[in-house]
């Protein structure tokens, strides 16, 4: 008697618990099907870029009546923690309506996992083949098709200086190649700063390397080697590299621990004349009220605007897909792009919308944007896709620290072999 | 009689919902990542299949630029140089103390804080103190040592390729030598007092004192300190991230895993996942078994 007692309060504390684990594994995770909701993916949590979307939501508000948007943004981690949670939604297969990547080779990882949908029937719909730059055409097109519409353009090959300094040196004109630029740098070091281009660590590395790059070969060439048909393994790639070494010799020797706004602050601080940056560095150096700035094409970059973008795309199995297309609509029209630009400090894809209003630099960008050859960026995704982007930045950061050009260029072969276009 | 032979039935059912648990979802979990690592699933592209061993084979000899193997010496020095450093120095403090010292429990005290500050918030500060930097950008270590005109000691610290890991271990030593001094402290008061006496009444000086009687008496003491201090560095990740923020220079194992999650390389993490595992399981499984054996005789 006893003992069937025991087995029976045992049988329910295990029935119990049995039911408690059943129930919290079945739980509904909330879908809203045939919702008006548009649940919107991004790590625009705050800042520029929390008023650049809320820029476009106030166009998605207007140009689409029927639906409503939903902030699903993820903030931190500079997008890791997006990332990581778009990752496991997307393989749970719920996918939010829409969601933010890098236009260009980065999507290839979505677009293999046949977990985005073809656009090029709404490319020509809403006239978007013909108001984007040919070039970005063609970075964006995978085997004919295209996947995303881009909201903005950033410039990633922009040489920022301080004039003061610049100035004291005795240089009142920017370098147009890369020997002009090594004779101002030596200027520089005679005129006693230590560190004359301040530099930071991994993926600034990478664009400085690809700005030298992109002198060094020219935009064709440099196109092809994230197409699948350069060469990596060339004497006019050990000679890049080798120039690329010397530039180090000119950086500040603790780049390793520096954040880009710490390369930056040196730049402020007059303890280095130049940096490399992206050209949210504009926007940055305005909010923090330092104006004695100057900004030019990396020295030999000549007419190449190096492109990357931010854009959104429309998963398989969105809940809400009619409602996506309209924020789609909106993400690529001349006013949302306009909207979007001003207020996160980037410049629309669209060649076609007028430029007042945008600040001096973004009109100087806009020009440069219609006129110039395009060509895409690792780091930031418009060339490479997230694994090839790994293996390129450690090599860099192995090269930082030991500074062994055969060892770069192999692992810079290497890595295109195993990532690249032709391993697929 | 045939109730006795049923007992084993509640007892089983009482321990199920655990057992369901650990096997779902510590060992279901293992599994799963073993299996993993052995998929052709690269770039997060649905597994073309089943390839054995061959992403491990990758890592020892395919890895692009030996990553692998470079961020496995670097946890070997880290390692070695973490326990050693916790080792000594929580002997020599736990020395101090082990004979009662006046205001001891406030010297216990500031060995052991330390401890209580997470390794990211400790990270942050020794980042600063460690950043090589030049002038104004001189982190604190270097400041000191410019302060007092010892410029020959100032270093670029972690960012040095020859001693950069060692540097990494410092912020480690000092966090947990506490602890390891708390283990030894408790090790010293449990000898005897007997054999001391005795050790002492048959005139053996104080170093015979501690090099032939205390010191072996301390042996499982020391493996423990040993098998705690080795399996934490094999898991170290905070730490590194927060002071140099995953750079190839200080890369360990455990950030190769994350940066390779990142690209979305599940299976190539999975390997790596599995291999440090199994050298976890290599120092933490004989350190078990001589724990039950121990347990058994007491």
């Amino acid at each position: 008697m006893r003992l069937s007692r025991r087995m029976a309060v045992a049988a329910v504390a295990f029935g119990t618990l049995m039911a408690t684990v059943a129930c919290t594994s079945t739980e509904d995770p909330g879908t809203g099907t045939g919702t008006k909701d548009v649940e919107v993916f991004t790590w625009w949590a705050d800042g520029g870029e929390k008023a650049g979307l809320d820029g476009l939501v106030a166009v998605f508000g207007t140009d689409c009546k029927d639906f409503k948007f939903v902030n699903g943004a993820v903030a931190g981690g500079a997008g890791s923690n997006a990332k990581q949670v778009l990752a496991s939604r997307l393989q749970q297969g719920t996918p939010p309506d829409t969601f933010q990547a890098h236009a260009g080779a980065e999507l290839s990882d979505y677009i293999n996992d046949d977990q985005v949908q073809d656009l090029s029937a709404q490319y020509t719909e809403w006239g978007l083949t013909n108001a984007f730059p040919k070039g970005l055409i063609d970075n964006l097109t995978v085997d004919g098709k295209i996947y995303s519409v881009p909201a903005n353009i950033h410039r990633a090959n922009v040489l920022w200086g301080n004039k003061t300094v610049l100035a004291k040196a005795g240089i009142t004109k920017d370098a147009t190649t890369l020997d002009g630029f090594f004779a101002d740098l030596d200027k520089l070091k005679a005129s006693g700063v230590a560190a004359p281009l301040a530099l930071g660590k991994d993926w600034t590395q990478q664009m400085l390397f690809e700005a030298l790059l992109i002198s060094k070969l020219g935009p064709e060439k440099f196109n092809a080697l994230w197409n699948g048909t350069g060469d990596w393994t060339g004497a006019d790639m050990t000679a890049a590299i080798n120039d690329y070494k010397k530039l180090l010799t000119y950086t500040n020797k603790d780049r390793d621990t520096f954040d880009w706004t710490d390369a930056e602050k040196m730049l402020m601080d007059g303890k280095a004349a130049y940096q490399l940056m992206g050209d949210w560095e504009a926007a940055d150096l305005d909010a923090k009220g330092f104006k004695d700035y100057s900004y030019s094409v990396f020295p030999g970059n000549g007419a190449v605007f190096q492109w990357l973008a931010d854009s959104f795309v429309l998963p398989k199995g969105a809940k809400n897909a009619e409602g996506t297309k309209c924020w789609l609509k909106t993400v690529g029209s001349a006013a949302g792009q306009a909207e979007f630009n001003k207020k996160k400090g980037s410049i629309p894809a669209r060649t076609d919308v007028p430029a007042d209003g945008f600040p001096a630099y973004q009109q100087a960008a806009m020009n440069d944007w219609k006129t110039a050859t395009q060509v895409p960026s690792c780091p930031h995704g418009s060339a490479c896709a997230q694994t090839w982007q790994g293996a390129v930045g450690s090599a860099q950061g192995k090269f930082s620290t030991d500074g062994d050009v055969a060892a770069l260029q192999a692992a810079l072969a290497s890595a295109a072999a195993e990532f690249g276009p032709k391993a697929k | 009689m045939r109730h006795r032979k049923r007992t084993w039935i509640p007892g089983l059912l009482l321990i199920s919902p655990s057992l369901i648990l650990l096997a779902v979802f510590v060992y279901g979990l293992i599994g799963w990542t073993v299996d993993l690592s052995m998929q052709d699933r690269h770039n997060a592209r649905p597994s073309k299949g089943f390839v054995g061993l061959d992403n491990y084979d990758k890592l020892f000899n395919n890895d692009i630029n030996d990553r692998f193997t470079h961020s496995l010496m670097n946890l070997l020095v880290f390692t070695v140089v973490f326990i050693v450093g916790t080792i000594v120095l929580g002997l020599l403090w736990s020395l101090l103390l082990e004979r009662g010292a006046r205001a001891e429990g406030f010297f216990r005290t500031i060995y052991l804080f330390p401890m209580a500050v997470s390794f990211v918030a400790s990270g942050v500060v020794w980042r600063w103190l460690m950043n090589p930097g030049q002038g104004e950008n001189a982190g604190g270590i270097n400041a000191v040592f410019e302060g007092l005109g010892l410029h020959f000691l100032e270093g670029p610290w972690w960012t040095d390729p020859d001693w950069g890991m060692a540097a990494m271990a410092m912020p480690a030593v000092w966090q947990l030598s506490g602890y390891v001094m708390a283990l030894f402290l408790a090790g010293f008061r449990g000898i005897p007092d007997e054999l001391r006496e005795a050790a002492v009444v048959d005139g053996a000086t104080t170093f015979q004192l501690y090099r032939r009687v205390l010191f072996p008496q301390l042996t499982p003491t020391i493996l423990s300190a040993l098998i705690v201090t080795g399996h934490m560095s094999m898991k170290m990740f905070d730490l590194i991230m927060s002071v140099s923020g995953a750079q190839w220079l200080t890369e360990v194992p455990a950030v190769y895993v994350w940066q390779t999650l990142l690209t979305r390389d599940y299976a190539k993490a999975a390997a790596i996942s599995v291999f440090l595992l199994l050298v976890v399981a290599v120092v933490v499984v004989p350190y078990l078994v001589h724990v039950n054996r121990s347990e058994k005789r007491s």
